[in-house]
């Protein structure tokens, strides 16, 4: 093709995206396109599934059975969310084996917000509303992203998160409704999860490089601070409701602005841990090697078992 | 070893509907497919049958030749109840 062609597609492709209508998988596209959407999609995927494993610290130790199964099934719909993303991520022509490699060898990232570690069972509640809270406000203008595969997967994915949230926010609710230890623990793990959850909606806009382009391709509506903001007017109230502390000196209502005014995020933490060096970076990611290493031999075992059934088959057959 | 082949999911979430396509997942042979599209697709009552079909047996139609595949039916207006004008006076037709 020559670069005239191309840039005629090109032109096409981008009206099409711009009269609201899907690209799907077999649709012309331009690479650029294709890699941006395998690396975003694989990226989020990696993201459900890693971020199974700080919650999965706290399943044998939930404090009821009720608290269990809810914590459980969450994390099991996590595991889905996963499941639906690394598919929608294949249509583009990449393997999932390639894609985990991507995400054991480092290359790939995954939200670094999985990085810290869940120390108390109140982060079981601060994760549900804080992380799925934010996790939410990034994911829902995604339904309406410009590639079909990634947003039918995201319509299946929101209509799950709200009971994440809802069940983060009870039980979060009721340990500050608790004792006075059990308050501290609440107040403690917001203390924890708070600026991490403003830093997963991602650089501020003045940082971000790739703002301008996934606008037009509709990866993202809004921008980074535009969902930093809408998450904060959200989730103060609903702090002050339980009697918990935001923990920033500066927040502020703004009157004429109609929000909130909040401090300043520590961006050299947030970079130490996208680079590896946060507190769980190496013990998340051996999990997943481990996980992939080990079950090796019962991926090849049931293959081995369906080969042969499918033998069996055929020589009856014959 | 082979890697685990990739199904294509089919989903009728309830009687009186068609089967739907949902997306595709990986599994050895087509009774741990059907098991993982219900622990994948259905946690929640979303079906009440589902098909599971290897994506290699799916033959598809190329979007590049849309035009010349698809274009037969466009010239055909005739197909279409308003191509025949009738008089306003005439009801229920
Ligand atoms: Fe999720
Ligand atoms: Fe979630």
């Amino acid at each position: 093709m020559s670069d005239r062609e191309v840039k005629n597609l090109e032109e096409m492709f981008d009206a099409k995206i711009a009269r609201d209508e899907k690209i799907e998988p077999k649709d012309w596209m331009p690479e650029k396109y294709r890699q941006t959407h395998i690396r975003q999609m694989s990226q989020h995927a990696h993201s459900e599934i890693v971020g199974m494993l700080p919650e999965g610290n706290w399943i044998s130790r939930a404090p009821s059975l009720k608290r269990k199964v809810a914590l459980l099934a969450k994390i099991q719909d996590e595991a889905g969310h996963g499941l639906y993303l690394y598919s929608a991520t294949e249509t583009l022509g990449i393997s999932r084996e390639e894609l985990y490699e991507q995400l054991h060898s480092g290359k790939a990232k995954y939200s670094s917000i999985f990085n810290y570690p869940t120390l108390t069972w109140a982060d079981m509640g601060a994760i549900g509303w804080l992380v799925d809270g934010a996790a939410i406000i990034n994911q829902v203008p995604l339904c309406s992203t410009s590639f079909g595969p990634y947003a039918r997967a995201m319509v299946r994915v929101c209509k799950e998160e709200s009971f994440h949230q809802r069940q983060g926010f009870q039980i979060i609710m009721t340990l500050a409704e608790g004792s006075q230890e059990q308050k501290e623990m609440a107040q403690d793990a917001l203390n924890r999860w708070w600026w991490p959850s403003l830093m997963m909606l991602g650089p501020l806009d003045a940082e971000s490089i790739h703002t301008e382009q996934s606008m037009k391709w509709k990866l993202k509506r809004k921008s980074n601070d535009d969902l930093r903001q809408q998450f904060i007017d959200q989730t103060v109230p609903q702090a002050e409701m339980i009697g918990l502390t935001i923990p920033d000196p500066d927040l502020k209502w703004n009157e004429e602005k109609q929000s909130y005014d909040f401090g300043e995020m520590n961006w050299d933490e947030f970079w130490q841990v996208v680079k590896g060096h946060g507190p769980c970076n190496k013990e998340r990611i051996s999990a997943r090697v481990n996980a992939w290493e080990n079950g090796k031999w019962v991926r090849d075992a049931a293959m081995a078992y369906a080969e042969k059934q499918e033998n069996k088959v055929v020589k009856q057959a014959i | 070893m082979k890697n685990w082949p990739l199904w294509e999911v089919f989903i009728r979430s309830k009687n009186g509907l068609e089967h739907r396509h949902c997306g595709s997942l990986h599994a050895s042979d087509a009774t741990m497919a059907l098991e993982n599209a219900r622990d994948v697709y259905t946690r929640r009552m979303e079906g009440v049958s589902i098909w599971v079909v290897p994506s290699t047996e799916i033959t598809a139609s190329n979007p590049d030749d849309n035009a010349e595949f698809f274009e037969p039916a466009s010239d055909k207006i005739y197909r279409h109840p308003t191509f025949y004008e009738l008089p306003d006076e005439l009801k229920h037709m």
